[in-house]
């Protein structure tokens, strides 16, 4: 039982470690622009896809990822200079384009990478495993947590210490007194759209090993994003954190225990923050 | 009934739609029968949206849900109970009423952009209970051999045509059920929260009760078209109600223009035409919806039917010499 514990609860932290680099994005583009982004998972999914053909070609696990994060993240200020700044702040027109992108991107992907799921190779060194008391444990799901963290470390310290960091604050708190004390709202919006995009993609490469990349992975991993968003709040990095935590935890928790109503266990957290804090744990107003 | 006469476009519309829905069919071949069934299913689908996203201005992303959940408990109660047609459809809609009554509580609250993120979770999460919950829905295989039902009428709906023109005859019943709606005191309120929630509150409405009520409406007429769906198409899998569905029920509503009821059943008959005759032609659908998306966005963001709308005003403005009259203004 106490194996069984450990077990499910490091496999749901890796996948919140996912869970974050994908969410944050979400929350920041949601608190900054009031976009809601249907394309984040496919983002999250070409990474993938756009590391799986690095890799082949050059057998280099990161600069596959860096070349899918940074693919990804162009792509991702491509659709906001072209296309979402045409309609500031109007948040249907604003979403169903990036809902028209999810479909491009998905059939565009079915026609390059094909229906199979791959798994992206994970790199030798990362393949073995380490005991932690008498529970032996994949490595790379241990690397992916390490690696969350220090983006979540070095997104805080952006965030709080720099002075860009200190103009999305603004741009999230007020938007239009940002832009009224001299701020390039639109500019800042364009690279958190950007950055946003690069950490999905980012993501979806560094889930690859373990839950590899078919067509539909893009839907799947979008709604948890939400549940992240709607759990830890829109707009706070911290809550994004912490959702991820919990949505990972629950989320395995679920599968593990009660495989038929394994979504149907996302459904009580949410209600119980909806309902009790409908701002969602670290929201702002 | 006036204002149903009150412009020759409109008598055209009429004329052309009577003709197209009600004398024509007899003379299609069987293919376009099932296709006009199929885009009526969708249409009431849509209209039934349209409540929620036209009229009230929230979005819905989880609208599928609730057109599936009908159709599993059809599927379920006809293939391993042989429950009968009015004991379905009776079930299909309550089912989709009692989830939208506990649902309702969680995004009544919200507003705007937040509505729509908390619906299309819910809408995963019933997703999630047909993909999952295999031994009550057959997860990724879904339920078949879902067989037309007996309505109690001498004939046989086995017949396309039969079938077809039941279906018209519930359409109607939808139709009519959701004008009533809209055109009284309780839709007009709903325009209203839809156009000032906070002005509306100062005057006195109870803004989440109808925002409460319209969701679970929404919710039992997308179940309504969920009943007939599965006795349509004999299959129910989770495919019916992922949010893909929900999205194209979406695009359906603001291609056709959502705050009118006939848009989204115009929306609803491209939508279900196009995804049947491209896909003879070509299995890259999804990227000509895509398409259709970001064009129908840029191009025509209030929908076709207003876009016709002020088409037809400009030829009478430009005909007349004159600025066109109130009466249109207003529409």
């Amino acid at each position: 039982m106490g194996n069984f514990l450990l077990v499910q609860t490091l496999n749901g932290l890796s996948f919140a470690a996912l869970l974050f680099l994908l969410s944050s994005g979400l929350s920041l583009i949601y608190g900054v622009m009031k976009i809601v982004n249907i394309a984040h998972g496919s983002f999250f999914m070409v990474g993938a896809y756009v590391a799986l053909t690095v890799i082949l070609k050059t057998n280099n696990f990161f600069l596959g990822a860096l070349v899918g994060g940074v693919a990804v993240g162009v792509l991702g200020f491509i659709i906001e200079r072209g296309f979402l700044r045409r309609f500031p702040l109007q948040a249907l027109p604003q979403m169903m384009i990036t809902l028209g992108f999810a479909l491009l991107i998905r059939d565009l992907s079915l026609l390059i990478w094909g229906g199979d799921p791959y798994i992206l190779p994970c790199p030798d060194y990362l393949k073995g495993s380490v005991r932690i008391f008498d529970v032996v444990f994949p490595l790379y799901r241990i690397f992916i947590f390490c690696v969350a963290t220090v983006v979540a470390i070095a997104l805080w310290l952006f965030n709080e210490k720099t002075l860009v960091g200190a103009k999305l604050r603004a741009a999230v708190d007020d938007h239009e007194m940002a832009g009224g004390v001299g701020l390039n709202v639109p500019l800042i919006s364009g690279c958190m759209f950007g950055l946003g995009a690069f950490l999905a993609g980012f993501g979806g490469v560094m889930g690859g090993p373990i839950f590899g990349v078919y067509p539909g992975l893009d839907f799947e991993l979008l709604s948890l994003g939400f549940v992240v968003v709607i759990v830890g709040g829109r707009g706070s990095l911290l809550g994004s954190a912490v959702g991820s935590i919990l949505v990972g935890l629950v989320d395995n928790f679920g599968k593990a225990l009660i495989p038929e109503l394994s979504y149907f266990t996302l459904f009580a957290p949410m209600a119980l923050v909806v309902a009790l804090k409908p701002t969602g744990l670290f929201g702002k107003e | 009934m006036k204002r149903l006469f009150n412009s020759p476009t409109k008598i055209i519309g009429l004329i052309l739609a009577v003709s197209v829905l009600l004398v024509m069919p007899p003379f299609y071949s069987s293919y376009w029968v099932t296709l006009l069934t199929q885009m009526l299913i969708f249409a009431i689908l849509a209209m039934s949206l349209d409540i929620l996203l036209g009229y009230s201005g929230l979005s819905s992303f989880g609208h599928a849900g609730f057109f599936g959940v009908a159709g599993y408990v059809v599927a379920i109660l006809s293939t391993r109970y042989k429950m009968g047609f009015l004991f379905c459809f009776i079930s299909g809609i309550s089912l989709s009423v009692l989830i939208s009554l506990i649902f309702g509580f969680l995004v009544a609250h919200a507003a705007g952009v937040y509505f729509l993120i908390i619906t299309l979770a819910l809408g995963m999460v019933l997703w999630g209970l047909a993909f999952r919950w295999v031994s009550m829905t057959g997860g990724d295989n879904g339920i078949s051999g879902i067989i037309r039902p007996d309505i109690g009428l001498p004939i046989a709906l086995k017949d396309p045509l039969t079938f077809y023109y039941t279906i018209l005859v519930f359409f109607l019943i939808a139709l009519v059920l959701m004008a009533i709606l809209i055109h009284s005191p309780f839709g007009h309120s709903l325009k209203g929260i839809r156009e000032s929630e906070s002005r509306m509150r100062v005057l006195g409405y109870h803004s989440w009760l109808h925002k409460y009520l319209a969701y679970v409406v929404s919710a039992a007429f997308a179940g309504f078209a969920g009943v007939f769906w599965a006795y349509f198409n004999g299959f129910i899998s989770p495919f019916d109600m992922d949010l893909n569905a929900s999205i194209e029920i979406v695009l359906m509503v603001i291609l056709g223009g959502p705050g009118t009821l006939i848009g989204p059943a115009l929306g609803a008959g491209i939508i279900v035409f196009l995804k049947n005759f491209i896909s003879a032609y070509t299995q890259r659908w999804l990227l000509i919806v895509g398409a259709i998306y970001i064009l129908t966005i840029l191009y025509a963001p209030q929908g076709l039917i207003n876009l016709l709308k002020d088409w037809i005003r400009a030829r009478q403005s430009k005909a007349c010499g004159k600025a066109f009259s109130d009466e249109e203004a207003q529409t």
